[in-house]
C-alpha cells in the first residue's frame, strides 16, 4: 500500500536525519532500509522507491542492496522473528532439535510466518553467542542455552502477547518494527536494561579473581609509573 | 609453568552496570586518553607499533604497522573504521565486550583516531545484536556529554565524530573491503587490493580498519606502555587476548590470557570436557581455520605455533567437540554456511561452496562414493588461492583438515549407509527429557 503523505513526510524527515550522520548520503541506505521495515514490517516496493527517491538512486540500485542482506525481508514479517542458530556448533549442541520442534509446533518452515502473523521462523547463522549454545534469537535478542521445550515456551508466550525477557538484552523482546527502528539508529531508551554480561562471558574474569590472577602492573613509560 | 589468566579487557565485566561511563571511569577509564592527548600523534603510532600488537580480527596483521601505512595528511578526510561484524562461526568475543564495556572501545577509537589524524570514525556492528547496538548508541551519547567525543576533546583542539552503524546480516562484511562497500550503502562485496584501505578506503580516502578487540586494547597499551604489553605472550605474538571456549566443555566462556596458552591449560580452567568425554576435534580460531585434534592439545596458541602445526590462530574461537559428534555433519553445516554467505562475486567460491555442499550432503546421508573425497579435495584445490577474498579459502579448511584426520569416518558413512552417530547424544540436553 503506498505511503500516505503524512507517513512519507515522517519517513523523509527520519531519513534526512540518518543521512546527516554520514559524509556521503548513500551510506544511509542500510539504516534507511531498517527504517522502512520499522514502518511496514518488511521492505516493500514502496519502501524501495522512497529510499531511491530520497537518495537519488534508481530502484534497481536500492533493490540490489535490499536483496543482499539477510535481515531485510521482502515479504511481510511476523511481529517476532525467531531465529534458531543451526550453524555447526549450535546445531550439534541442540539447534537442529530446537528448529525441528518449533517447525512442528508452529506448523511453518524456514522463513515462513504463522497465520496469525505473530511468528516468523528462521534458521540463522552464527550469532556470536557460541559459549551459550544452543542459541535462539528473538528479534535479535539473545536467548541462551535453549532446549526444544524452552524455545517452544518462548514462542507460545510471544504468541499470547506476553512480555518475555531475553537472557542477555532489553527488559523485554520488542516487536520487529520497534527493533528495526533501533537498528536505523534511533535509540529506544532501553540501553540500561538487562545484564552487562552473562554467566559464560565472565567465567574467566571470575576464575582469575578467585585464584588471584591479574595482568602484570605497568612496567614502563606509561602514565603513573613509579 | 602453568599460564595464568590476565584479565585486562574483561577485568570488570561482572561489575554492576559495567557498561556505564561512571563504572568505566571508576576503573581508570579515559586516563589513557588524557595521556595520549599530551603526546604527538606519531608517538602514539610508535608506541602501538612497539607493543607488537597484531590485529585481533583473525588475520593478525601488526596494528601499528597498519596505522603507519596511511599516507601523509593532505588536508582531506581520513577515517577509522572499527570492524564489529563479528560473524566467523565460533567467534564470540567482541559481542560480550561491547555489551559489557562499550566505553573501552570508544576510548580506544578516540586515541587511535588522534594517532592517525582522523576526524571521523565509524563502528560497523553486525545488525543481528540489537542490544549491543543500544549499548553502543548510549555509550557514545555518554562519551559525547563528557567531552570525550566531539569538538576540542578535553581542550586538546582535537575533534572527532563517531558514527555507530548497524549492518543488516552478511558474514562477508567482516572482510574489510566488503565492509567499506557496505558502509557506503552498497552490496557488501570485496574490492580488489591494491589499493589497500590505507590508501583508498572509505569514500576512496585513507582509512584504517581494525577489529574491536584490537582497538579496545589500545588504552591499556597507552596507559601501561608497550613493554608491559609485549611482556605478555610470546616474542612475535605479544600481549593478551580473549580465548572463547564453546561446545562440549564443562564451563564454556571467555578466558582472557596471554597468547601462547594451550588448549590443555584452557580446558583445565574450563573444567575439562563435559562428562569426562573424549576430545575429538576443535577449531583454534573459528570455522575457517583447519581442525585440530587431541594431538594438538599442547600447541601454544600464538600465531606462529598454530601456523607451524598446520592451522591458524584466527580469532581464538575454540569450538570444541567430543566423540559424540559426527565430523561429516559438522563440516557439512559449515559448508552450508559458506555457501549461504558467499557473496557470489567470484566463481571458485560461489560455485565451489555450492558443489561441496551437494557432495557433503550425499556423503553424510551415506549415498556417496569413496571417490567423492578426492572430488572434495579437488574442488578445494580450485578454491584455495583462487578465490577473490579469504572467504573461499576459509571454506576449504574444514574439508581438507577433516579428510586428513578423519578419512575413515567419511568412509564409515558409506559402509554404514548413513550417519553412524546419534545426533541427540551430542546435544546440551542429551539424557534429559527436553
Amino acid at each position: 500500500m503506498p505511503f500516505t503523505d503524512t507517513v512519507r513526510e515522517r519517513l523523509g524527515a527520519d531519513a534526512r536525519e540518518i543521512m546527516a550522520r554520514y559524509p556521503e548520503p548513500r551510506s544511509a541506505l542500510l539504516p534507511m532500509l531498517h527504517l522502512m521495515q520499522s514502518e511496514e514490517g518488511f521492505v516493500s516496493g514502496d519502501g524501495i522507491a522512497l529510499c531511491a527517491e530520497l537518495l537519488g538512486l534508481s530502484t534497481a540500485e536500492v533493490s540490489a542492496v535490499a536483496t543482499f542482506y539477510s535481515q531485510f525481508k521482502r515479504h511481510p514479517n511476523g511481529d517476532y522473528t525467531i531465529g534458531v542458530c543451526t550453524n555447526t556448533l549450535c546445531a550439534i549442541m541442540g539447534g537442529d532439535a530446537i528448529f525441528a520442534a518449533l517447525q512442528k509446533h508452529l506448523g511453518v518452515g524456514d522463513g515462513e510466518t504463522t497465520p496469525d502473523g505473530r511468528i516468523t521462523l528462521e534458521r540463522i547463522e552464527c550469532n556470536a553467542g557460541c559459549d551459550y549454545a544452543p542459541v535462539v534469537m528473538a528479534n535479535w535478542e539473545f536467548f541462551d542455552n535453549q532446549t526444544p521445550s524452552s524455545a517452544t515456551e518462548l514462542v507460545d508466550e510471544l504468541r499470547l502477547g506476553k512480555d518475555v525477557a531475553p537472557t542477555r538484552g532489553a527488559g523485554k523482546v520488542c516487536t520487529f518494527k520497534e527493533v528495526s527502528r533501533v537498528l536505523a539508529g534511533f535509540a529506544d531508551g532501553r540501553a540500561d536494561e538487562g545484564v552487562g554480561a552473562g554467566a559464560a562471558s565472565v567465567r574467566g574474569t571470575e576464575l582469575a579473581r578467585e585464584r588471584g590472577w591479574k595482568a602484570p602492573g605497568p612496567t614502563t613509560t606509561g602514565e603513573g609509573e613509579g | 609453568m602453568a599460564t595464568a589468566l590476565t584479565p585486562v579487557l574483561s577485568e570488570f565485566w561482572d561489575r554492576p552496570e559495567s557498561w556505564t561511563l561512571r563504572t568505566y571511569e571508576s576503573h581508570g577509564g579515559y586516563r589513557a586518553l588524557r595521556a595520549a592527548l599530551d603526546r604527538r600523534p606519531e608517538e602514539i603510532v610508535d608506541l602501538v607499533k612497539a607493543s607488537g600488537i597484531r590485529g585481533r580480527g583473525g588475520a593478525g596483521f601488526p596494528a601499528g604497522l597498519k596505522w603507519s601505512f596511511l599516507p601523509a595528511p593532505d588536508g582531506g578526510p581520513r577515517y577509522l573504521v572499527v570492524n564489529a561484524d563479528e560473524s566467523e562461526p565460533g567467534t564470540c568475543k567482541d559481542v560480550p565486550l561491547l555489551m559489557a564495556t562499550p566505553q573501552t572501545l570508544i576510548e580506544g577509537m578516540v586515541i587511535a583516531s588522534y594517532a592517525i589524524r582522523a576526524e571521523r570514525a565509524f563502528v560497523y556492528l553486525r545488525g543481528e545484536v540489537v542490544h549491543v547496538y543500544r549499548r553502543l548508541l548510549r555509550a557514545l551519547e555518554e562519551a559525547r556529554e563528557s567531552g570525550y567525543v566531539g569538538k576540542n576533546i578535553l581542550g586538546s583542539g582535537f575533534d572527532l565524530e563517531i558514527v555507530m552503524h548497524a549492518g543488516a546480516g552478511a558474514y562477508i562484511c567482516g572482510e574489510e573491503t566488503a565492509l567499506l562497500d557496505s558502509l557506503e550503502g552498497r552490496r557488501g562485496q570485496p574490492r580488489l587490493k591494491p589499493p589497500f584501505p590505507a590508501v583508498a578506503g572509505l569514500y576512496a580516502r585513507p582509512t584504517v580498519v581494525n577489529n574491536v578487540e584490537s582497538i579496545a586494547s589500545v588504552p591499556s597499551i597507552v596507559s601501561n606502555g608497550p613493554e608491559w604489553f609485549a611482556g605478555m605472550g610470546t616474542e612475535r605474538s605479544t600481549g593478551f587476548g580473549l580465548f572463547s571456549l564453546s561446545g562440549h566443555v564443562k564451563r564454556p566462556g571467555q578466558y582472557e590470557a596471554p597468547l601462547g596458552i594451550t588448549l590443555r591449560e584452557l580446558l583445565d580452567m574450563a573444567g575439562g570436557m563435559r562428562d569426562g568425554n573424549e576430545l575429538k576435534f576443535w577449531t583454534p580460531g573459528g570455522s575457517s581455520t583447519p581442525l585440530f585434534t587431541a594431538e594438538h592439545l599442547d600447541v601454544p596458541l600464538d600465531f606462529e605455533s598454530v601456523a607451524a602445526a598446520g592451522s591458524m590462530l584466527g580469532t581464538r574461537a575454540l569450538q570444541i567437540f567430543d566423540h559424540t559428534t559426527c565430523v561429516v555433519r559438522a563440516v557439512l553445516r559449515w559448508m552450508e554456511f559458506y555457501r549461504h554467505e558467499s557473496c557470489g562475486k567470484c566463481t571458485p567460491c560461489r560455485e565451489g561452496t555450492y558443489w561441496m555442499t551437494q557432495v557433503l550432503r550425499s556423503l553424510e546421508a551415506g549415498e556417496g562414493v569413496p571417490e567423492d573425497l578426492d572430488k572434495l579435495l579437488d574442488v578445494c584445490d580450485n578454491i584455495l588461492g583462487r578465490s577473490f577474498c579469504p572467504l573461499g579459502d576459509g571454506a576449504t579448511s574444514c574439508v581438507t583438515s577433516s579428510i586428513q584426520h578423519f578419512r575413515d569416518e567419511y568412509l564409515r558413512h558409506l559402509t554404514h549407509g548413513g550417519c553412524p552417530f546419534d545426533p541427540m547424544e551430542s546435544t546440551l540436553f542429551a539424557g534429559a527429557s527436553a
